[in-house]
């Protein structure tokens, strides 16, 4: 109970101190904040797993007038995952904002914002009323804006401004959403929305929040956004983004579709958004292939990789829901985001210190960094292989699990789906591969220390380890999902 | 205990792995130190466990992952055929490459990316479930990339790329195929044969082509060989690694796997599959055949013989007829025996002699009469000169042929004989009865580079001459398909 609060004020005071504190105990402020909500988040999860859910309503309040925050599977696997990308991201970051000239006013915004969006996520994955999801989408968009503009350049600020536009835009629609669901039956609350009589405007409400959230998702047609911004970030920040925000979205789809109305879920809306996710795919993957810069390379294969999470509607949904292979989907597709926020985040971390060393991005600049700083190419090549879908990786097991299914349903387009979406992936993350394995003399003077390099290598090491080991994580999956705790196939 | 046999038989590889990445270019002692050792200690626990397993003893161990996919290593007599070969083959590739390398650059990645190849060749070998074979195949695959791109120019580097661009499209093929299979039948185990009823006849011949291209790139099954002959430019002991211990012989032990273990003898003769496969294979041998007499560099010649050579043994896994099976599988180490002799001295005459196109060949015998013995032996056995061991496959298939009532393969197997002297003879003549170019002064004083060549040799002989022992390849291949496949 006490680290489910935790792990969201823990990052609220932190951002505050971090802002009121002057200099030295600022910073100190900073990581105690980041190493408390870490600890939180790991004693959040064990409690869970071995206790079962903790349930808290606000205040002592229970809804329909109050607001309930819960801690199921689904929730601790994101704010573990997210524990560990902002805490590598924050190391990283420690060391490149330091370095930098403007390091003093980049970093009076950096550690606020990292630490405000760390308490949005997890907001996000705790909560269980639909105004209070908003609140929390709200304040992590805010937050990633604030990142993305932090450098001050005019490619970042209009990249973030486009972003901002998005970002209000989703928001506006899932507002809408919101008011009409609390018009037509007067709760907001998850449980109690989930054993409600269906309303007239319900179909209506839900389209307008999957757009907003779609939106803010990234996903496939609403993704231009996200390349120039997580391109143009600075790299603890890209990671962050790339890594996780759009993830929160995409949990709240997931609570909408398959907890708050999945009697509204036809097939042919199902479909539809896969449909959207199988164009996010290929689309990410074919603009990927054809970058000069790596930061671009690594951001448009996020919108690729968002594009698969999109498959579990028709596979784990509608007709499928009660099917033995809608297990298999939506663990997948769960396991998926896992993984693949480990390794963007590795990745972008390890392309931020080639960049940080080279001064560019641009992949001619990259040539032999592999010798120069062999633990982060190694970290980039680790990644490349969950991102890709090999194994053994997180993103292989997603990737059998999923297609498992999709076969096992008669739906192979998206096995297909998958298939030619990793071979895309191959291609595109060769090109980067190949360029820093090859020979160049880099006579450069200041290279990160080997436990700056050891920091992506951890977490993509990490994303490895989850397809190893990926009985314990499947099980805690299950925790709050009675459909999913069957073994389906 | 005896559960725990596999892992430490994995172990043996992948401790060297973990520690060489760590280590520095200057540390030779103890890399070559972890490296050996690591081979030897191999060696010895698979010599120990030949005795328990011919007495009909197995070893197992399982883990877990997520529901569907479960990891299972299991020692039975099959496995143990690839794992000795490899082994020991690795064992003298490593005495090899270390003198090979000598002082060369980065040899961390090098020998760290080399034992990872043969821990991901060790349990492909070892799997007893379809998904561990995938992981392990995939692992393979991977780790060979930076072994092929080694020398890091640009040829190296396009040679890796052929060699992905082969190698990823066809395992999305094998997962596909894998997935589809699973998707009906659970998790499949090797030991128990799989419910594939739930699957119509078409699908089903679907998915075996599906899984022949997965596993076929990697044993350069026609059309999918063309990244075996570019993947010379790679160091001698690289080519070894691919053409003997690990990567053709994985995909050729994949084959087998699926014709026998997933699909079984009898529903692919039931769905009509195994003559198509043959045929495939014979076109492999032949083709590969008529492409090696057209090359004019020593490497690219083997190269494209391994090509045609491998498919022999998918042409008994094929035919599978009690003779041919056991040719077959006798032909996985006889091959790699051969084949590992001609790149060894291939590596030798390069390293030694700087030669490496077949004119340089000329009155060589004399310089190195060591090496040129040791390829001659290779290159007449490969033509099937008795007591040779290839000679011994050759018979074997040959009659597997008359069994499985396809007497064409007689024809196949003679013209593969006739093309394999035509592109071997030249060699060894020009080796002992060419006049050596006057500038050629070159000395074989290398015992580390030819040591491990001889003993390649002499078992290579001597798997031929004591064919009709029980722990010859040959009584070993007859013992796995007495107990497995021939009920």
């Amino acid at each position: 109970m006490s680290a489910l609060v935790a792990v969201l004020v823990a990052p609220l005071i932190g951002a505050l101190a971090a802002v009121a504190l002057p200099g030295r105990s600022g910073r100190i402020a900073t990581w105690v904040a980041i190493v408390a909500t870490l600890a939180a988040a790991i004693m959040l999860a064990a409690s869970v797993i071995s206790q079962g859910m903790p349930r808290l309503a606000v205040g002592s309040w229970e809804p329909p007038v109050g607001i309930v925050l819960e801690a199921d599977g689904l929730s601790i696997a994101m704010i573990v995952m997210t524990a560990l990308v902002l805490t590598a991201a924050g190391l990283t970051a420690r060391h490149m904002l330091a370095g930098d000239t403007k390091g003093p006013r980049i970093a009076f915004g950096f550690w606020p914002l990292m630490l405000l969006l760390w308490a949005a996520l997890n907001a996000v994955f705790l909560s269980r009323d639909l105004f209070n999801l908003y609140v929390g989408i709200e304040l992590l968009s805010l937050s990633a804006i604030g990142l993305v503009a932090i450098e001050g350049k005019p490619a970042a600020l209009t990249a973030a401004i486009r972003y901002m536009f998005f970002a209000l835009a989703g928001s506006l629609l899932y507002l809408a959403g919101v008011v009409l669901i609390y018009a037509a039956h007067g709760a907001l609350d998850i449980g109690l929305l989930a054993t409600r009589l269906p309303a007239g405007t319900d179909p209506f409400a839900l389209a307008l929040m999957t757009v907003g959230l779609m939106a803010k998702t990234a996903l496939f047609p609403f993704h231009v956004w996200l390349p120039p911004a997580h391109g143009g970030a600075p790299a603890p920040a890209s990671a962050m983004l790339s890594a996780l925000v759009p993830k929160a979205s995409f949990v709240i789809l997931l609570r909408l579709w398959f907890d708050v109305m999945p009697d509204q879920a036809t097939d042919a809306v199902l479909v539809l958004m896969a449909a959207l996710g199988t164009a996010a795919v290929l689309w990410g993957s074919l603009v990927a292939l054809v970058q000069t810069r790596l930061k671009l390379i690594v951001a448009y294969s996020t919108v690729a990789q968002i594009g698969y999470l999109f498959l579990v509607f028709p596979l784990a949904g509608g007709t499928s829901v009660d099917q033995p292979w809608a297990a298999g989907a939506w663990n997948g597709a769960v396991f998926l985001a896992l993984s693949h926020g480990l390794a963007k985040a590795a990745m972008f971390l390890a392309v931020g210190q080639w960049v940080h060393v080279r001064g560019s991005d641009r992949l001619d600049e990259m040539k032999g960094l592999a010798k120069a700083m062999p633990m982060s190419a190694f970290a980039f090549a680790l990644s490349s292989i969950t991102i890709v879908g090999l194994p053994p990786s997180g993103g292989f097991t997603a990737k059998y699990l999923v297609m498992t299914s999709a076969f096992a349903a008669g739906q192979w387009a998206w096995a297909l789906v998958m298939a030619c979406g990793g071979l895309m992936a191959a291609a595109y993350l060769y090109r980067p591969m190949a360029v820093i394995f090859g020979r160049a003399d880099l006579s450069a003077s200041r290279l990160p220390s080997r436990s700056q390099q050891a920091v992506p290598l951890a977490l993509a090491g990490v994303a490895i380890v989850l397809g190893i080991a990926s009985a314990e994580p499947f099980e805690t999956l299950a925790i709050g999902r009675p459909q999913a705790a069957e073994e389906g196939l | 205990m005896t559960g725990l046999l596999p892992i430490f038989i994995l172990l043996t590889s992948l401790v060297p792995t973990a520690i060489t990445f760590f280590l520095p270019q200057e540390s030779y002692r103890l890399r070559n130190a972890l490296n050996l050792g690591g081979a030897i200690a191999k060696v010895a626990l698979i010599v120990t466990m030949l005795f328990s397993v011919a007495g009909g003893a197995s070893y197992e161990t399982d883990m877990a992952l997520a529901p569907g996919l479960v990891l299972l290593l299991r020692i039975d007599a099959l496995a143990l055929l690839f794992v000795s070969l490899s082994a020991s083959l690795w064992l003298l590739t490593t005495i090899y490459a270390i003198a090979y390398l000598g002082k060369k650059p980065e040899q961390s990645r090098f020998f760290g990316f080399f034992s990872l190849c043969v821990f991901a060749t060790t349990g492909i070998a070892l799997s007893g479930s379809l998904i561990s074979f995938f992981i392990f195949f995939e692992l393979l695959t991977l780790s060979t990339w930076p072994l092929v791109a080694h020398k890091q120019d640009a040829a190296s580097l396009e040679a890796g790329r052929t060699y992905l661009l082969y190698a990823l499209p066809c395992s999305t093929v094998l997962l596909v195929a894998i997935v589809w299979l699973e998707s009906a039948t659970g998790p499949i185990l090797f030991t128990e044969p799989p419910d594939l009823s739930g699957i119509d006849p078409a699908g089903l011949r679907v998915i075996f082509a599906l899984f022949i291209i997965g596993v076929g790139m990697k044993a350069a099954i026609v059309p999918l060989h063309g990244w075996l002959p570019s993947a010379m430019v790679a160091p001698a002991p690289v080519s070894a690694l691919l053409h003997a211990v690990a990567v053709v012989k994985a995909g050729a032990f994949g084959v087998i796997r699926v014709v026998y273990d997933v699909f079984g003898v009898d529903r692919v003769a039931e769905l009509g599959v195994g003559i198509p496969l043959a045929v495939m294979a014979s076109v492999t041998i032949i083709w590969g055949s008529l492409r090696a007499l057209q090359q004019t560099e020593i490497k690219k010649r083997l190269a494209y013989s391994t090509v045609s050579q491998v498919s022999y043994i998918i042409l008994g896994a094929a035919l599978a007829s009690p003779f041919a099976v056991i040719g077959g599988l006798a032909h996985l180490v006889h091959q790699g025996l051969m084949k590992i002799v001609l790149f060894f001295c291939a590596g030798i005459y390069d390293e030694r002699a700087g030669i490496r196109s077949i004119e340089g060949l000329n009155g060589l015998g004399r310089w190195m009469p060591w090496t040129s013995i040791c390829f001659s032996l290779g290159a007449l056995g490969m033509i099937g000169l008795p007591p040779i061991a290839g000679f011994v496959s050759k018979i074997y298939l040959g009659i597997g042929g008359l069994q499985a009532e396809a007497p064409w393969v007689l024809a196949v197997l003679g013209v593969s004989t006739l093309l394999n002297a035509a592109y071997f003879l030249p060699l060894v003549y020009r080796l002992w009865y060419c006049e050596a170019a006057p500038d050629v002064e070159v000395d074989e004083n290398a015992p580390a580079l030819v040591g491990p060549t001889v003993a390649a040799a002499l078992a290579a002989v001597a798997a031929g001459l004591l064919a009709a022992s029980e722990i010859s390849p040959l009584g070993w291949a007859t013992l796995i398909a007495e107990r497995d496949y021939l009920q």
